[in-house]
């Protein structure tokens, strides 16, 4: 019984590590990429949520529907000043500039919020503290539920984006072949712009369920980037619905590690994602040397 | 006047030279074949029509408008469509999604899903498969197809048949004739002389990044155009050699 409860708490941290991952993966996906200042636009998310929280006495979730704009204008403006210069230098010029952007906003919340750690499950109220069991050994919490299933409507609301609308399709279709897509009429800068928005909305509502499932600082960012790299590879690099089930699968792999040993939780993580690597990338190329040999 | 002039048009990689002072005029409802042997510099001109390549020198004007320095998605705004060489159609959306993808946000025009199907009835089948799955022919279709949708008033075609079965290629280029046929102003690329020479009005050869030669589909001479193809000068002016 407490495995079958290890593995359903390993799903609602995994459902968070979803949602954390879904935009390094739509900027992967899309642009190719690697946002090394994911995991501090998320924390940057989870601060703008506590300034409204502080200032008005909403409580989280709603003062997170008023940072959502703030997010999304972050976003655009980011791609249009700094990825887009950057992405015209060539693959690793981005890698350097979301690297430098991830430096810049620590210290900028370091220098306005200082080292101190802050949350905001106290100012969720029941949400964080409600729970249920069911036959003695497997709790349910609020907070788990509602993250689960905010994290299955994100996903679901960003496959039927690319999949139904033309917004989506023309996102799409630049992904693949930005070149061809110009040629059809489609403003290459402007759909990317449109990706990045997204991508950081969604890590901004990554940071508040950090900010209200847990503590957070201003050096918080890279533990959580590290999660959520984690997640998309282990779930394919660009594939969205990978995304979530990489998510999912690491949060079990954590909390089954934790069952060993507390120590063990990041560790059998970080295990299952190197595992997932040798398989997917060393077992390929040990089968083509046999298949030259 | 013409709906398409290019002026003195220089087009550089680095410092190759590919498009060496070219000027061309293409008139409403004309269809222009573009010939020439590889490296003429024919793929480079069309693609700085397109505004995919930025000139290093000369004017693109779209109805006497100058659009030399507009962005390759505004001009297809303006009504310039490209079919790239090797189609380049987007192999992970379904074959609707491929044509309606490009479909102008403006209502009305000519072009619309069904009116692709209409030219092209073997799509009708393919809809809703993804495009890589499609055979040659059927992605060429597609790609033109895909052009049409942004309610092109010049199209741009770039190599239609490389790479096609003849048989493929003659299904495109019926369907080609039934789109010239309701006025489609028309600019393409062929290697094939014959087909190029029975599709277009007018014909001009271009040679090591110049235009070499221009004149009626008709009254030009086969032996003249196959002189300038290949840049027999001495049988050019000799007339009677050989």
């Amino acid at each position: 019984m407490s495995v079958a409860n290890a593995i359903l708490q390993g799903i609602f941290l995994g459902a968070f590590y979803a949602v954390l991952a879904c935009g390094l993966s739509l900027m992967f996906g899309v642009m190719r990429i690697i946002n090394l200042a994911h995991g501090d636009v998320a924390v940057l998310g989870a601060y703008l949520v506590l300034v409204i929280v502080q200032g008005t006495g909403l409580s989280p979730l709603l003062a997170f529907v008023i940072a959502l704009p703030a997010m999304i204008a972050l976003g655009y403006v980011l791609q249009l000043t700094v990825l887009q210069r950057a992405l015209k230098a060539g693959i690793l010029t981005p890698l350097l500039a979301t690297f430098g952007l991830s430096i810049v906003i620590q210290n900028l919340l370091l220098l306005k919020f200082s080292p101190d750690v802050h949350s905001l499950g106290a100012s969720a109220g029941g949400l964080t503290t409600e729970s249920w069991n069911l036959f003695g050994s497997i709790s349910i919490s609020a907070l788990g539920l509602v993250v689960l299933a905010v994290a299955v409507v994100v996903f679901a609301a960003l496959h039927l984006f690319l999949s139904r609308t033309r917004p989506g399709w023309r996102m799409r279709a630049t992904a693949e072949d930005p070149d061809a897509a110009e040629l059809i009429g489609i403003d290459s800068r402007h759909v990317y712009a449109r990706a990045t928005a997204i991508a950081v909305a969604i890590a901004g509502l990554g940071g508040l369920f950090l900010a209200i499932r847990s503590v957070f600082d201003p050096g918080s960012g890279p533990t959580q980037l590290i999660f959520a790299f984690e997640a998309v590879v282990i779930g394919g690099m660009g594939s969205l619905w990978g995304t979530l089930l990489g998510g999912l699968a690491l949060g079990v792999a954590q909390t089954l590690g934790a069952q060993l040993n507390p120590e063990y939780a990041a560790l059998s993580g970080h295990l299952l994602f190197l595992a997932v690597l040798i398989l997917r990338f060393g077992g390929v190329r040990l089968v083509r040397f046999g298949a030259r040999a | 006047m013409s709906l398409l002039a290019v002026e003195d048009l220089d087009c550089r990689y680095g410092l190759l030279q590919a498009v060496r002072g070219v000027s061309l005029q293409v008139a409403e409802g004309e269809t222009v074949a573009l010939i020439g042997a590889n490296g003429a510099g024919k793929t480079t001109l069309m693609r700085a029509i397109a505004g995919a390549h930025p000139p290093h020198a000369g004017r693109v004007k779209l109805d006497g408008t100058d659009i030399t320095s507009l962005p390759a998605h505004t001009r297809v705004r303006r009504g310039i469509a490209l079919v790239p060489e090797g189609r380049r159609l987007f192999a992970g959306l379904t074959v609707e999604e491929n044509l309606r993808v490009a479909a102008a946000s403006r209502t009305g025009g000519r072009w619309n899903v069904q009116a692709v199907l209409e030219v092209f009835p073997f799509l009708k089948p393919r809809l809703h498969m993804p495009a890589a799955t499609l055979s040659g022919g059927e992605q060429q279709a597609v790609a033109i197809g895909r052009g049409l949708m942004t309610n092109p008033r010049l199209l741009l075609l770039d190599e239609a048949s490389l790479g096609l079965a003849p048989v493929a290629v003659d299904a495109v280029y019926r369907s080609l004739a039934d789109v010239i046929r309701e006025g489609m102003t028309v600019l393409l690329v062929e290697q094939d002389l014959g087909r190029a020479l029975k599709v277009a009005d007018r014909v001009v050869c271009m040679l090591e990044g110049r235009v070499v030669l221009e004149g009626e589909a008709r009254s030009l001479d086969r032996d003249r155009i196959v002189n300038a193809y290949f840049g027999l000068r001495r049988a050019a002016a000799g007339g009677t050699g050989a």
